[in-house]
Parts: C-alpha cells; structure tokens; sequence
C-alpha cells in the first residue's frame, strides 16, 4: 500500500456475505420451525424441522470463526497501528452500549408488572369478559399469587460472589499481563472462564428447579426473559475470554498489544454489572418492595 | 460509475468485479450498493402506494379483491399499507440516507480514507438482503403481515390472521434490519470520533457529519430496545410467555411503549441526514457558509436528546392519564425550537446569498416548505386533546408524509442530484430534472394536502372503502399519486441517463460555493481516496 497514513484499509472480504446470507438462513429457518412445531409437525423436507435454522447457526458460527481468525492475522501483520486499536476501542465500548439498550426493553417490561402490578380481576375487560370486575384499576400484587420465587440469599447470592470474583480474577490477569507475567495471566484468566462455568451451571440448576414454568405468566415471561438473556451473554462472555486464553498460550498478546483481551474483559464487566441489577431488581425484588411501601 | 477515468489516482487498483461488488471493504462501493439497493426498494415502496390510491380512488372495491391474498379485504388492505410502511422505512429511506450517502460521503467529508470498519460497513448492507427477502415473503406467504410498521400486540399475537409464519418472517426480518442498523452506528460513530483528518475538530466537521453523528446515536440506543421488544413479541406468539397477554398479567402498552422509543426516535433518524444534506445543498446553491453554524450542528443534538423523550405522544388515546399526557405534549412541542433554529438558519444562509435555482436547490427549498407544513401539524398533533379529535385519520396520514415523503425523501432526491456528478463524473440534464422537479413537487402536494381535509373530516387510517362524503378528496389525491409516480418513472430514466450520457465535470462542478473536502477530489473520486490526509488549516465554517 502507498498510503500514507496509519488507518487500515482492510482487502476484500467474503465474510460478511457468508454472514448475512447464514444470518438469513437462521432466521428463515427458525420461522419454519416454530410454525411446523406450533402444527406438531416435526419433519421439513424429510429432515428434523429446525434443520435450517441449525444450518445457518453453523454458518454464522464459522463465519465468526473466519472473520476474526483475518482480524488476528492482520494484528499480527502489523495492521493495527495505535490509531486503528483507538477504533476498536470505541467499536467495542459503542457494541457494549447497544446491548445494555437490548436489555433496557426486559427490565423495562419487569417493571412495568413488578411496579404496576395488575389485579387479575382487572384484566377481565381486556379479554371480553366485563362482568366480573369490580376495579378495572384494582392493583395486583407482586411476584403474583401462586408463584414461589427463588431465596435470593440462596443460590443467586452465590452467583453473585461467583461473578464479583471472576471479576477480580479477571482484572488480575491483566495486570499480570500488562507487566510481563505469563504465568499469572494464564491462571488468571483461566479461573475466569471456570469461574464463567460455574455460574452458568448454577444457573441451569436453578432454572431446573424453578417452581414456575415459562409459560406461567408475566413472572415467569420476564424472569426467564430477563435472566436467560443474561445467561446467553454469560456463555458468550466465557467463549470470548476462553479465546483468549488459547490466544493467550499460542503466544499472542505482548504487554503492548493485547486488545483482543481487553475487549473481552470489558465485555465480562458489562455482564458482570447486568447481573447485579438483575440480582437487586429481580431476584431481591427490591424497587416493587420500596413502591409498595 | 465502472469505467474509470483517466484522472484517477496512480494506484487505483479496484479490484475484480466480484471482489469488488461482493466482497467490497470500499465506502464508496458500498455507498453504491446501499443507493442501488434503496432506488429499487423506493419504487417496490411506491408501487404498493400507486395500488392503494387506485383502490381509494372511488368509493367502494375495486382493486384489492382481485389481489391473490386469500383472505377479507380489509386484511388485504392492511398487508398494503403494512408493505408500503416497512419498505419505505427500513428499506428505502434509511439505506439511502445513512447507508447510501452517508457512506459514500461521511469518509469523504471528514478527510478519512475509509469508514472505521469496512468489513462490518459490507455486513450492514449484506443483512438488508436476507431481510428484504423475508419481509417480502411475510408479506405474501399465509394471509400476509396486515398489523402496519407498528406491529402492535395483540393483532400481531392473536388474530386469525396472524397465526402463520408471516408474522415471525417480518418480525426476523426487523431483527436482521436492527442489526444492520446498530453495526452501522457502530461504525460511523467511530469512523466520525477516530477518523477525522489533521484540524479537521469536531466544531469544524461538515454539518452532514454532525447529522450523521446524531443518526447514529440514535440508532444505537433506539434500535435494540425495538429488537427487546419484537423478540418478547417473537416468544410471546411462539414458546407462551405473556408479556403482552393481559390474560397471564402482562400488558398489550408495554408494547407501545418499546415500540415508539424506538419508534420516535427512528423519525429523526430518517429526517436528520436529510437535514445535513440540505445544508450543503443550500450553503452551495447561496455561494455562502451555513448561517449559525454552531447552533445548525446543536439544534440537531438538542433534537437527538429530545427526541427520546416524547414517545408516548403516539400513544394519547391509550389512555394514559392526564399528567402524563402533559408531559409528552410539552417534551414534544419543544422538540419545534431547535427545528425552528434550523428553518431560520437555512432562511438566513439563503438571505443576500446567490442563489441558483439548480435543480437540488429546488428540492432543497421545496423541503424547507413542505416539511414546515409537516412541522406544523406536528405542534397541532402535539396537542393531546387535538389529537384526540384526529388521532388515526387521515390528518395523521398528511402530517407524516409532509415529514417523510417530503422531508427525508426530497432529501434523497436532491442529494441526487447534488452529488450525482461527483458520484458518476457525469451531470444530470438539466432540462428535464426541472421537469422532474415540478411534477414531483405537484404531484406530491396533490396527494397530501387534500388528505389534511379528509382527516379532518373524520376519515379514518387503514381502511379500503370510505363513505361517498370523501370521495372528492380522494379522487385528487389518487390523481397526484398518478403524477408522483410518472414523475418518479421520469426519474429512473434521469438516472440511467445520466450515468450513461451525462455530461462530464470536473472536480469541483458547483464552484466557489461548494467547500468541503469531497470536492478536492475528482469526479469520480479514486478508488481509495485520501491515501495523503488532508490538513485542514482554518476554520471552513468563519469566514
């Protein structure tokens, strides 16, 4: 390249369409296999009906693979000069952002019910049914009656120092790194991601204790929601650091350049912070205990 | 815009044509693709308008039963209007504006030699494709998608009619949209924060890089809340939650409300970009600097921030409660101040200037008119106990056209025309772009300003069939959509055209008026331009 200047100008790339035509497939596919499922039918064109869906998951996956193993090897090329690792910076932070939006609308949803629970018996007339109201405005109470929710100073409390701590382990590992100790970054980060397991396990033992199905009703829609939304970016949280950590042993990060890193431990605080709102929203019920009085 | 000339740049090495237009990581490319893409969904969009102004020419049915949907005509009638809205949204506006001129001019503008992230900057086009596909196909598998843009619950959840698999197609097809959008704003916040040339300061950028900026934020706070919101609506229709369903405690509202704070926001993402636009169109045409600079730049934050607090103003007949409702009348009239700066400021810039009447500055001028008149019945509709009266009709139909048809689409047309030559390296005709001009601007004002009296007659949104009272208006109005749409026909031709036969220019083709960074290069710029970074020296917007 004649340029002269530090940007990056990246080559053509095939990624991006192989990424949005699985992204289409995925989509097109999930579409059918909800409608085939919803009329029990569990064969499309002779195979398992979500064979589509699974199709363009993969390619989506392997696009991902392919896309960041060229953004590596550019690193490695000398591309990403300091201006251009300013660009990914921001490209992650603004990433970050977009996705605590996506989780306003479920807690904006949980606190539309848990704030302004609504009585059975004024939901009547929304369904058609005006005679047994006495209040329309009647207020309901919260979690509904019938739900059995979880002791928060149970298995969420744990989960919680399980997450503060694979928070500090995290910060270890890179202050380890950022001063030339191999080692410690290694065992640092790789509690990390263990730590990232452990919480997910808890989780999925929780969930298969829960007292209160998916389909119960708005709890149980905006628990689900808003801890299952949560817990998917847990799994890709403890991918993207497990990356790294393999990275991290093939010998790619310097005590200069190690931004993959970073952006993923940036990424794990997101998660880390979601979760606490979760824990004192949800789970601790606090907001709809102080609006109750 | 393929043959390349010979003015170009030593190593203007484009490379092969499938490498180039599939696998682009060129924000000029890309730009291209975006307007190509965006031309052929604003005529797929019009089409569908031309059909329901045939069927509402007269009184009574006499077009949408011999559709092939196999279901009422009312819901036929609803899949149209719900076609018409999302393509033009999603499909027609928002990739001209942002993915097609702002990505061909942004970089350019600011001196950078590309966007931020040029594979991600080809993903947000690829996605539109698979999206458009399955939009298309929720509108004709089943019965079709017949909720309008809003998609609101429960007629998206329980009616009959969308029971199928079109329903779950557009609601996909708004999440691979959504992403789109958010990898975008992504990119051009970043191209615009990291990528500015040497004194190119931010009280120094191109007010379209200021608009798009704005665009940009908004897209990247407002879109995933629609994304939360559609994907509730996803598991509400097909794994049984209830966010929705009052039956099992939740709340058809709590749609509404995820809806329109995107939904707001989303109109000034699809105006601000024309806004900027139109400010270089008239700073160009007047042969002067933008009047108030600093304040055009902040009136256009000040809306970004307003705008995501007036949501609910589409929500008035709710029932809402009276405080409430307030409140969101007076957040939303105050969004008219920095609208007003900017109306005035454009005035102002045009005010001893020397003006010529080129066929861009046409449109220009003609959007600062129409979308005052949009602006306009904007402050009356802000008015909750107004909007009570109108709420749904045809008043509401006239109001946002006059924004949209004639706020962000003029501002489509005119960019067109502005920077055609810079994009092809050949100029439109004259003559007959006049003649474009004024049949469009006929045409439109035809349909429109009649649709304000059916509305305050009482005639209602979303209905195929209206009493005989109306038919006068209606009449005219069908007869303007005829002009709008021989005139946009006339436009296709101007086109190809133009980019077949247009006259070559030079670099800078509007002259002394013309000041900012993409008119230092040729037309049409090199592959890669900027591969020396510009230095800006002084201040381009005091003089």
């Amino acid at each position: 390249m004649s340029a002269k200047h530090d940007y990056h100008l990246v080559n053509p790339s095939p990624w991006p369409m192989t990424g949005a035509i699985s992204a289409g497939l995925m989509t097109f596919g999930a579409a059918n296999f909800f409608n085939l499922n919803k009329n029990g039918e569990s064969l499309w064109m002779g195979l398992p009906a979500w064979w589509m869906a699974a199709l363009g998951f993969i390619g989506v996956l392997v696009t991902m693979f392919l896309w960041w193993r060229d953004v590596v090897s550019e690193a490695h090329d000398g591309d990403h000069k300091p201006v251009v690792q300013l660009g990914l910076r921001y490209g992650v932070i603004l990433f970050i952002i977009s996705e605590i939006m996506f989780f306003v609308a479920f807690f904006w949803a949980f606190f539309d019910f848990s704030l302004f629970p609504r009585a059975v018996t004024a939901i009547a007339p929304l369904i058609g049914d005006f005679s047994e109201i006495a209040n329309p405005n009647a207020r309901g109470i919260w979690p509904p009656e019938g739900i059995h929710t979880f002791d928060p100073l149970g298995v969420p409390l744990l989960n919680t120092l399980v997450l503060l701590l694979s928070g500090t382990t995290v910060t270890w590992a890179h202050h380890a790194l950022l001063e030339g100790n191999r080692r410690a970054f290694m065992w640092g980060l790789g509690l990390t991601v263990l730590l990232g397991m452990t919480f997910t396990g808890l989780q999925a033992l929780e969930y298969a204790e829960a007292a209160f199905g998916f389909t119960e009703g708005a709890y149980p829609s905006t628990f689900f929601m808003a801890t299952g939304f949560h817990g998917a970016h847990v799994i890709i949280g403890t991918i993207f650091l497990a990356v790294n950590w393999f990275r991290g042993a093939a010998g790619h990060f310097t005590e200069k350049q190690h931004f993959g890193f970073e952006a993923a431990a940036w990424y794990w605080h997101f998660v880390d912070v979601v979760w606490l709102f979760l824990y004192v929203a949800v789970y601790w019920n606090l907001f709809s205990q102080l609006s109750a009085g | 815009m393929a043959t390349a000339s010979a003015d170009h740049h030593d190593h203007d090495h484009a490379p092969g044509f499938f490498a180039r237009w599939f696998m682009s990581t060129n924000h000029k490319d890309i730009g291209v693709l975006y307007l190509w893409y965006a031309g052929i969904m604003g005529l797929i969009g019009g089409a569908v308008s031309l059909v329901m102004r045939m069927e509402l020419q007269y009184p009574g049915l006499q077009v949408i039963q011999n559709l092939p949907i196999d279901a009422a005509s009312g819901h036929v009638w609803n899949v149209l209007i719900t076609a018409h809205g999302v393509i033009m949204v999603f499909f027609f506006v928002m990739p001209a504006l942002i993915g097609g001129f702002g990505n061909y001019l942004l970089p350019m503008m600011i001196g950078a030699p590309d966007m931020a992230f040029p594979r991600l900057n080809n993903i947000s086009f690829w996605l539109l494709v698979p999206s458009i596909v399955l939009l298309i196909l929720s509108a004709i598998v089943d019965t079709g998608v017949g909720t309008g843009w809003t998609v609101y619950p429960p007629l998206s959840v329980k009616d009959p009619n969308h029971s199928g698999i079109a329903m779950d197609l557009a609601i996909f097809s708004l999440h691979l949209a959504g992403a789109s959008s958010i990898l975008g704003a992504v990119n051009f916040i970043t191209t615009i924060f990291n990528m500015r040339a040497p004194g190119m300061t931010m009280h120094r950028m191109p007010l379209f890089a200021w608009a798009m900026l704005v665009t940009a934020f908004l897209l990247l706070l407002a879109v995933p809340v629609l994304g939360g919101g559609i994907t509730m609506l996803l598991t509400d229709r097909n794994f049984g939650t209830t966010f929705f369903d009052p039956a099992g405690g939740g709340d058809p509202v709590l749609f509404q409300h995820l809806f329109w704070f995107f939904g707001h926001p989303e109109v000034y993402i699809m105006i601000l970009p024309s806004f900027g636009l139109i400010s270089h169109i008239i700073s160009t045409h007047s042969k002067k600097p933008i009047f108030g600079y600093l304040g055009m730049a902040y009136a256009m934050v000040a809306i970004g921030v307003v705008g995501f607090v007036v949501w609910a103003h589409h929500m008035f007949t709710v029932g809402l409660g009276v405080n409430v409702e307030w409140y969101f009348l007076l957040a939303t009239m105050v969004i008219a101040v920095p609208t007003g700066i900017k109306i005035f400021s454009w005035i102002a810039t045009m005010w001893g200037g020397s003006i010529s009447f080129t066929v861009p500055m046409l449109y220009a001028i003609a959007l600062l008119i129409l979308f005052t008149i949009g602006g306009v019945t904007g402050v009356a509709l802000a008015n909750a106990t107004f909007d009570f009266a109108v709420h749904d009709t045809y008043y509401v139909v006239a109001h946002f056209h006059y924004t949209l048809s004639m706020g962000a689409v003029f501002g489509i047309i005119g960019a067109f025309y502005h920077w055609i030559g810079k994009m092809s390296g050949r100029q439109y005709p004259s003559v007959i772009s006049h003649i474009q001009f004024w049949t469009f601007f006929i045409g439109v004002n035809l349909i429109f300003f009649p649709q304000h009296f059916l509305g305050m007659q009482g005639m209602p949104r979303r209905y195929p069939d209206y009493n005989d009272a109306y038919a006068g208006w209606h009449f005219i109005s069908s007869l303007g959509s005829y002009v709008t749409f021989a005139s946009a026909i006339l436009f296709v031709f101007i086109v190809f055209y133009t980019i077949m036969f247009g006259r070559r220019v030079g670099a800078n083709y509007w002259g002394e008026g013309a000041t900012t960074l993409e008119w230092t290069v040729s037309s049409p710029p090199p592959f890669h331009t900027f591969e020396e970074l510009p230095v800006i020296e002084k201040d381009p917007n005091h003089h």
